[in-house]
């Protein structure tokens, strides 16, 4: 699959004349969503701390803005854009199903940890 | 001899062989593989910090609080400006490195070695970078007291601005020297000894009337707790233990230990993976240069390290965001 690089970005709504062209189309892409991640980081908008499951409104949005340049780095700087449906299928479904049920069961039992030591009697022994 | 041949019914089909399936070379399918394993270790390794954050949610520390270095801009507060600047490096690194692989494909060895070496460039500065940020870690900055529980008491003056032990704490003559093995019993010694004692600490906070203390503790504002002048002078002379500045595995003037744990452990590893990519990179650039892949007329083996070198930077964006942002 060398040679045959597609070129359109954002479901066609950029479509780049050559290979080296949308690498620098990605880049400027990585590098507006990253210096709005540090922005929000500093700045750290008193309307985005409210909480939607558990977790700040702004944590939300750093982890969708980092899945984005995590899609990003892997369709186009890794090709993954390029490979085979079953290829692309085998690396990311596997990945993110596993990864997903251990950000589950982990988070989940630490906050039920955080529960026991805010509510209960037990301290810091572990 | 036409017995002799096995015919299997599959010629001319995906798995009868002849061809790459998934029209993946074998190299870079196990690229692939190992990437998705090693994406697993990095996830194992993040969730565990998810868990022990989750564990002490209020009083975890707070991000834009620890990492506010810069070098050359000593003594200003620029929170993330420096982790920003390393990311930028990273994703540029990963841009000439998929450069080069476009080089490649088209055969172009002068475009290839340029790219290549910029890409090592942008590594090592990468992991220069991460050197400075952990020598400036474990220094540490502003020092603190830990209590008999192991809580971390900070120092903030009237309008909530971090003080410095330095600032207010005078230290005395001392007889007491740091145990070494070349001065006691051989197999005894100890750690640096810090550079106040808690008793010091007490007549600095009795003597300067507008410094108070900041507790580990997250207010519903998302800020630490700052303890009222009576609160703070109790809170120093019945619980204090330790001053502690800097640090390492077992403390840290930052606030949970696990915190400095995680980061040594995480950006360590991220970083062992950094120093190996640029390993392998400058053995590939070698080779562009020696013209092995011009006459295998081939430039595959960039694109596997190339691979490598993407998969760093993209364990480094979900560091950033865990460690820095969130």
């Amino acid at each position: 699959m060398a040679h045959a690089h597609k070129l359109e970005i954002l479901r066609g709504l950029i479509k780049f004349k050559s290979n080296t062209q949308k690498i620098w189309g990605v880049l400027i892409l990585l590098t507006i969503v990253t210096s709005v991640e540090v922005a929000l980081g500093i700045m750290k908008p008193e309307a985005l701390i409210g909480h939607f499951l558990g977790m700040k409104i702004l944590n939300w949005i750093f982890i969708i803005l980092t899945l984005v340049k995590a899609y990003y780095i892997t369709w186009d700087f890794m090709h993954m854009r390029d490979e085979t449906p079953s290829l692309r299928r085998m690396v990311v479904w596997t990945a993110i199903f596993l990864i997903l049920y251990l950000l589950f069961i982990l988070l989940q039992e630490g906050g039920y940890i955080q529960d026991i030591y805010s509510s209960g009697y037990l301290k810091r022994n572990f | 001899m036409s017995t002799t041949v096995v015919n299997t019914g599959t010629e001319g089909k995906t798995w009868g062989g002849g061809n790459p399936p998934l029209q993946a070379s074998y190299g870079k399918m196990m690229m692939w593989f190992f990437i998705v394993s090693d994406a697993l270790t990095f996830s194992g390794f993040l969730a565990a910090y998810g868990f022990s954050r989750f564990k002490f949610i209020e009083t975890w520390p707070i991000a834009d609080e620890v990492f506010t270095h810069v070098p050359f801009l000593h003594g200003q507060e620029l929170p993330m400006i420096y982790v920003a600047f390393m990311t930028f490096i990273l994703i540029m690194s990963s841009v000439t490195m998929v450069l080069a692989v476009d080089a490649g494909h088209h055969l172009n060895k002068g475009k290839v070695t340029i790219y290549m070496l910029l890409t090592i460039i942008g590594g090592l500065i990468f992991v220069g970078s991460q050197a400075w940020e952990w020598a400036t870690f474990i220094k540490g900055d502003y020092g603190a007291i830990q209590t008999k529980g192991g809580n971390i008491l900070q120092f903030v003056d009237a309008n909530g601005h971090r003080v410095a032990l330095r600032d207010f704490v005078t230290a005395e003559p001392r007889e007491r020297e740091q145990l070494q093995r070349n001065t006691g019993v051989w197999f005894m010694s100890e750690g640096s000894l810090p550079t106040y004692t808690v008793e010091e600490v007490i007549n600095g906070l009795e003597s300067h009337n507008n410094i108070l203390v900041r507790t580990q503790d997250i207010n519903e504002h998302g800020h630490k707790t700052v303890l009222s002048r009576e609160e703070s002078l109790k809170q120093i002379k019945s619980n204090g233990k330790h001053v502690i500045e800097g640090a390492n595995l077992h403390v840290n003037e930052y606030g949970s230990p696990l915190f400095a744990d995680f980061f040594f452990f995480i950006t360590g590893f991220h970083g062992f993976h950094v120093f190996s990519g640029v390993v392998i990179n400058i053995i590939i650039f070698f080779n562009v240069i020696l013209g092995t892949y011009e006459k295998r007329k081939s430039y595959e083996m960039v694109e596997k390290v190339g691979l490598y070198w993407h998969f760093v930077d993209l364990v480094w964006v979900f560091v950033f965001t865990f460690f820095y942002l969130v």
